[in-house]
């Protein structure tokens, strides 16, 4: 009896624990939307204003301090940060940009990694092991070793600030994971129907597209996840290749938005929230599969 | 059949797509920097205007005589060494403190706690989010009155630790007031906490997946025999799990090698905590000195596959010993 209760007290001690942990997580981002809604005299105190954004005097002719409110609730829900994050910080265009960089660079991965899979784990022939250690090789360059000379190929091809200049590298450097992990998902598909294809009058290119393909859906969904992140939130490449407002992606334009000089958080704050809520809300409906994807690329490499 | 999947130019059409992507865009770039690295140019136009300097880049990048296109002198950047020493302290910050408490938050995670689902969720949510999108959270957060400092004074703290702070700096003679990211010895550690708090759920997830495939019978012959939960960790789990933690220790070190995103964006300054990649990104475009920067380039390769190699190895003797 003794025992049980000091076994209760433990567990209540550990859950207090990772509840402080739930908070420590969770607070930047509620904190990153309350001040999204606010404006700098409200995050870092100022002087009463009105809409329009002059200062208010009191009747004696003084101006009126405001409380500093960092943690709080906005006092106004000042939504117009979101309007001009979206207007005049161009996060729409950006993020559009995003979007289409990142769905062409999975299709171009999910194509490249699921027919090279085929090939390392179907087809017959010397040296499959060879060419697939080759293939993982990626897991371990850095991107570094592509960006000088990535960037002198496009800029004498013309190619810099275009969708093509970052779709291309993003594919290339999820290959190999997507390889890594489509081999674990063609492994469990029975050769046994490979064969009845081919008795069937299927050649490799109809085994592989009409029976391969469709059965590789669970894989497309880690795969794509997997490519999904690693363009999205990509930084490096897209600061060098894509430098002009009509191509650049989410990331360079969040970084862009802080200014040299003094910082209009409440729009920044926005922008911050219009970029990560989408990512959240896909986080909220496939963590499990997120998470699988993540496992699965660590735990083979 | 057999005749079908061993016809030679079918192999080939099936790897051409993630050969060329792989060839093109990795494997051929690590040889053209390598060729860069050894020359000096300053401009993309044409290859014409190359000149060989043999290893004078590599020199060059570790003797404090870093110059621009123009050939003047650096003032403001940190050099390789210093790069370097900073994405090692990183490192170390992140293997010694990060995943300590990674391997402590999955054990207790994974022994069937309630709610363990959502804790895991919530924990790993911040390797989602865009690290840019973090490191202008972080900045708001450092800003000298913002959320941290208002904080420290809320606590009563904040004059106290300021002039402690104050009299440890030597990099300069201004005191400190509450600008983290504006000095050599708090830029560092600035820029880690964001880290652990991003990248802990990460290893946390990794951990506890390996821990959860450890057999259950192993586990309970050894409840059987008496074991404490401390000695089943200490003997069973993490010996069993050993294959996951070298993993995380190796993308721990070649992450911190490789860092760009976060400095880049927390700092308007990168140079009080320069890293290899930002002091990369500095030389080669916004100086032009292509060559100087294929030079870290090709340093950060063989860094990364060198320490990925080392932890191998370090990983695979105890390992044998345990079994």
């Amino acid at each position: 009896m003794k025992n049980q209760s000091k076994l209760k007290a433990s567990t209540v001690f550990v859950h207090l624990m990772l509840l402080v942990l739930v908070v420590v997580n969770l607070f930047p981002l509620y904190w990153m939307i309350t001040f999204s809604l606010k404006d700098n005299d409200e995050i870092f105190g100022g002087y009463l204003k009105d809409n329009a954004g002059a200062i208010i005097y009191s009747e004696s002719g003084e101006k009126i301090p405001v409380a500093r409110n960092m943690i709080g609730l906005p006092r106004t829900w000042r939504w117009s940060n979101y309007t001009r994050a979206m207007n005049t910080g161009n996060m729409g265009r950006y993020f559009l940009n995003s979007l289409i960089v990142s769905v062409f660079a999975i299709l171009l991965t999910l194509l490249a990694a699921f027919m090279a899979t085929y090939a390392l784990t179907r087809l017959a022939w010397k040296g499959r092991k060879l060419m697939n250690k080759f293939f993982m090789l990626g897991l371990t360059i850095p991107i570094h070793a592509a960006l000088v000379p990535v960037f002198l190929i496009l800029s004498r091809m013309k190619l810099l600030d275009t969708y093509i200049a970052l779709i291309i590298p993003y594919a290339a450097f999820s290959l190999s994971m997507g390889i890594l992990i489509s081999i674990g998902f063609m492994g469990d598909i029975p050769y046994d129907l490979d064969e009845a294809a081919f008795l069937d009058g299927c050649g490799v290119w109809g085994i592989f597209f009409r029976v391969i393909f469709p059965l590789m859906m669970p894989a497309t969904a880690t795969v794509g996840i997997y490519t999904f992140l690693q363009c999205w939130n990509e930084l490096l490449f897209a600061t060098v290749f894509v430098s002009k407002g009509r191509f650049m992606t989410l990331p360079v334009g969040v970084k862009q938005l802080v200014g040299q000089h003094t910082t209009d958080w409440g729009p920044v704050g926005a922008a911050l929230a219009i970029a990560t809520i989408p990512t959240m809300i896909v986080y909220a409906l496939l963590s499990r599969r997120i998470q699988e994807g993540f496992i699965a690329g660590a735990v083979k490499g | 059949m057999k005749k079908t999947i061993a016809y030679k130019l079918n192999i080939l059409a099936f790897l051409l797509p993630a050969l060329i992507l792989f060839v093109g865009i990795l494997i051929a770039p690590i040889v053209m920097s390598v060729i860069y690295s050894f020359h000096d140019f300053k401009s993309v136009s044409a290859s014409a205007d190359m000149t060989y300097v043999g290893f004078g880049n590599y020199i060059e990048l570790f003797s404090r005589m870093l110059v621009n296109d123009k050939g003047a002198l650096f003032t403001n950047v940190n050099y390789m060494g210093d790069a370097l020493v900073n994405a090692l302290i990183l490192g170390a910050l992140s293997v010694f403190i990060q995943l300590p408490l990674a391997l402590l938050i999955a054990l207790k995670l994974s022994k069937g706690i309630r709610g363990e689902r959502a804790y895991l969720s919530i924990f790993f949510m911040p390797v989602l989010i865009s690290t840019v999108i973090i490191g202008q959270l972080w900045m708001n957060i450092y800003e000298p009155d913002g959320l941290l400092n208002s904080a420290l004074g809320a606590l009563g703290v904040k004059d106290q630790l300021f002039s402690w702070i104050s009299s440890h700096i030597h990099s300069t003679k201004m005191p400190f007031r509450g600008a983290w990211t504006g000095y050599k010895e708090t830029a560092l550690i600035a820029a880690f906490i964001p880290i652990l708090w991003q990248y802990v759920g990460y290893h946390m997830l990794l951990m506890y997946a390996g821990i959860k495939g450890v057999p259950a019978d192993l586990l309970e012959a050894a409840q059987l025999d008496g074991c404490t939960e401390g000695q089943v960790n200490r003997h069973i789990v993490i010996p069993y799990i050993k294959p996951i933690l070298k993993v995380c220790v190796i993308f721990a070190v070649t992450g911190s090698l490789k860092s760009f995103d976060l400095i880049y964006t927390l700092m308007k300054d990168t140079r009080r905590a320069e890293l290899p990649s930002t002091l990369m990104y500095k030389l080669t475009f916004l100086n032009n000195r292509y060559g100087l920067g294929s030079a870290i380039a090709v340093v950060l390769i063989i860094l990364c596959f060198a320490f990925a190699l080392l932890i191998s190895l370090a990983f695979r003797d105890k390992g044998e010993k345990v079994a």
